[in-house]
């Protein structure tokens, strides 16, 4: 416990009420440690919070009460050190995919050879090589989402954060697209926090799933993932997995029944 | 029968919006030269070609289109410098919103060929009071305009410029303004457009020079051949404007169309 990146003390988050109602809370105080190179999943139903947590570690969104600690210092806004990939197709469509992807490098003052030789690895890394020069328009969803992922990554994050970023893409391509996230994970061991309401999402990416609960959203249960690396999609259907997924199914099952009634 | 929003063909395009013109001039025609309407009061197309002809080899009206085009495009840019850069403020500081935002509305709607006379006694009648009418007209629109354009801006590009590491300018330089540039030129070619009514205010009133100051000559003789040619060459022209900026916005910013 003793190389925590991200500390995340009794965060909470309240939201005004809107036109006079009572305000809502969003988030109870919530506490988590995230460990270096873990690989942590935060799994709940919608309207638990969860994208709310994620933006309050980017710093996009302030907390109601509690704190956030990156490294030991006290997060207060956005930056360069926290990663973020969104589930909305956020490329900059007046740039083509190699600008985008060297956006933040761009913005740090990185010499343009330098800046050169790391988007051409990332390209590749995300498999986009080809398309340097293409306006994210040009792009399938799920080729934004990758080059979105690998513009992250440039940065050199000590954190990537995901904010459901597959939820708009097809069932195959959201496949395809854990695999090359967990690939790139497993070469790099990067730190990563991502955002799901997809219960084998969150088991085959994650070391460790947090699971959520909603109305108020707080956390449940946090359960590691013991499954070997590296993980292979057919892992979906063994045993063990099966397993997993009937226990996060159980967790999460009466958190949505209570969360739609409370609806 | 064409179902809704089928679209059609470019060919099929460009002979319906030709044929509409032949049509217009086809009317025209027969209610003029079959003796419908009064020759006093409307030429009819052939006479318009003539005196047109007449006033481009004989009365030097090329010499007023160029006066009135270098008038239009000077006051626009004019504006266009000052109110493109107050407008992405505006937009991007919503401080800087509250505090012209109320002002610029309200001066939007002061009608600019109301200030033709004022102009004239602060101005003169000079050149200076020709392009000032166009500012007025065009400055407040542009700034408006421009303004809601970029605070439409959508929230979680500035969001992912944010985690990139960009900072407050960052935004403003490279998200805001990019990502509103081909709006904002937009938004210049439709006010380019408002500025071709000013000018013939402004020229209509005190003035020597020009397409207005020829469509006023004009009406003191019943030339209405001459006032009819002076309004086609307007709308030609506007036509071609128009043309140029659709072709400079569309190599300006390929990543729109791509």
């Amino acid at each position: 416990m003793t190389n925590a990146i991200l500390q995340i003390d009794n965060v909470s988050r309240v939201f005004p009420g809107v036109r006079g109602g009572a305000p809502v809370r969003a988030l109870e105080p919530t506490s988590l440690r995230v460990e270096q190179n873990d690989f942590i999943t935060i799994l709940g139903p919608s309207g638990c919070g969860k994208s709310t947590l994620l933006r309050i570690v980017a710093g996009l969104d302030r907390p109601s009460g509690g704190r956030v600690l990156l490294n030991g210092r006290e997060i207060k806004g956005p930056g360069a050190d926290r990663g973020m990939v969104f589930q909305s197709y956020t490329l900059f469509p007046w740039l083509t995919i190699a600008e985008n992807i060297a956006y933040g490098l761009r913005e740090k003052g990185v010499p343009k050879s330098e800046r050169r030789d790391i988007v051409a690895s990332y390209t590749e890394k995300v498999g986009l090589r080809g398309f340097e020069n293409h306006y994210p328009k040009q792009l399938s969803g799920g080729m934004q989402q990758r080059t979105a992922i690998a513009r992250a990554l440039a940065n050199d994050p000590a954190i990537l954060l995901l904010d459901e970023p597959f939820g708009a893409l097809d069932n195959q391509t959201r496949g395809l697209m854990q695999e090359l996230l967990l690939g790139i994970w497993e070469r790099e061991r990067k730190t990563v926090l991502f955002v799901t309401h997809d219960i084998e999402e969150a088991i085959f990416l994650a070391s460790r799933v947090i699971v959520m609960t909603a109305r108020p959203g707080r956390i449940k249960a946090d359960i590691s993932v013991e499954l070997p690396h590296p993980r292979h999609y057919t892992m979906k259907t063994t045993p063990e997995f099966s397993s997993l997924k009937a226990q996060l199914t159980e967790e999460i099952r009466h958190e949505a029944i209570e969360a739609d009634v409370a609806r | 029968m064409p179902r809704p929003l089928e679209p059609v063909g470019q060919s099929t395009r460009i002979t319906l919006g030709i044929s509409f013109f032949i049509l217009f001039f086809a009317a025209w025609a027969f209610a003029t030269l079959g003796g419908f309407v009064s020759r006093t009061f409307l030429a009819d197309p052939i006479t318009m070609m003539q005196d047109g002809w007449l006033l481009l080899t004989r009365f030097g009206f090329l010499g007023d289109i160029g006066v009135t085009v270098w008038r239009v495009v000077g006051g626009f840019i004019l504006a266009a410098i000052i109110a493109v850069p107050i407008g992405i403020l505006m937009g991007a500081y919503k401080s800087f919103e509250a505090f012209l935002e109320p002002f610029v509305s309200f001066a939007r709607y002061l009608p600019a060929s109301a200030f033709v006379p004022l102009l004239i006694l602060w101005a003169g009648i000079g050149e200076m009071q020709k392009l000032l009418v166009i500012f007025i007209g065009s400055v407040f629109q542009i700034i408006l305009m421009v303004a809601v354009a970029v605070g439409n801006t959508r929230r979680d590009l500035v969001e992912a410029a944010y985690t990139l590491g960009s900072k407050d300018q960052g935004v403003v330089k490279r998200v805001l303004i990019p990502a509103n540039a081909p709006e904002i030129a937009e938004i210049l070619r439709l006010v380019l457009g408002w500025a071709w009514t000013y000018v013939i205010v402004a020229e209509l009133i005190g003035s020597s020079s020009g397409i207005g100051h020829m469509i006023i000559d004009s009406q003191a003789l019943l030339a209405t051949g001459q006032m009819i040619f002076g309004i086609i060459i307007i709308g030609i022209i506007g036509l071609i404007s128009d043309f140029l900026f659709k072709a400079l916005n569309r190599s300006l910013f390929p990543w729109r169309l791509a």
